[in-house]
């Protein structure tokens, strides 16, 4: 099983887990990421490139399903604006072995914040609104699983 | 004639004030380091969001490219900050 959804609607963590589990592997491991409301955050605006997203995020997935034995992979995306609190991105894999449920949940979050084409806005209650600047240790990391 | 389509995100599309845009599709060799050169001699936005391309990146036809490849056969080309998803 492989899905992959960008989607404006929230999902169901749970319900996203429980499909895995019932693949029967042994293992499921998952990253939820959610909007954190610091510094008078009201909203996380999420761009993205809508022609290439979907194709880029399941070459990504793609990538994850050779090089692991999974038996499972669930990546959900959301764009559009978020409130703080709100989930942006599930990544969910299942397998018979912890160390591929593991290691592939990690290198799709990694891969995601570098490689997909996605852009965070933050709007700030004082009217203030920036562009998110993307962290060179992010990159890093997407780097590591080349190595 | 051949037209080649740019898309703008985040700052860049701000800055420049467009979502997208067609042009004449210039010459096969041209790389995307000498459009982005060119755009940003256009001044105003285009100058602010396109002058360093240190701060770039970029897309052809939905793959991520570097700038000195060649824009050739293209049909689309995308250009925007670094990637912030996750």
């Amino acid at each position: 099983m492989k899905r992959v959804s960008i989607q404006t609607a929230d999902f169901d963590a749970a319900a996203e887990l429980a499909a895995l589990e019932a693949l029967g592997g042994g293992g499921v491991a998952s990253f939820t990421g959610i909007v954190r409301g610091e510094g008078g955050l009201t909203a996380l605006e999420l761009e993205h490139y809508p022609a290439m997203t979907l194709p880029q995020v399941q070459r990504i997935a793609d990538e994850a399903m050779a090089r692991w034995p999974l038996l499972g992979l669930r990546v959900i995306h959301r764009v559009g604006p978020l409130e703080p609190g709100a989930r942006i991105v599930f990544v969910g894999t299942a397998s018979r072995h912890r160390t591929a449920a593991l290691e592939s949940c990690a290198y799709l979050i990694d891969w995601l914040k570098s490689h997909a084409p996605f852009w965070k806005k933050e709007h700030f209650t004082d009217g203030a609104a920036r562009w998110v600047e993307a962290r060179p240790e992010d990159e890093e990391k997407a780097r590591g699983w080349t190595r | 004639m051949a037209t080649l389509t740019l898309v703008y995100f985040a700052w860049v599309r701000e800055a420049i004030g467009l979502d997208e845009e067609r042009i004449e599709r210039p010459a096969s060799g041209t790389t995307i380091a000498d459009l982005v050169a060119a755009l940003a001699s256009r001044g105003g936005g285009y100058a602010e969001a396109l002058s360093d391309s240190s701060r770039l990146r970029a897309a052809l036809d939905q793959r991520f490219v570097p700038f000195d490849d060649p824009i050739g056969e293209a049909r689309e080309l995308a250009l925007f900050p670094p990637v912030t998803g996750g």
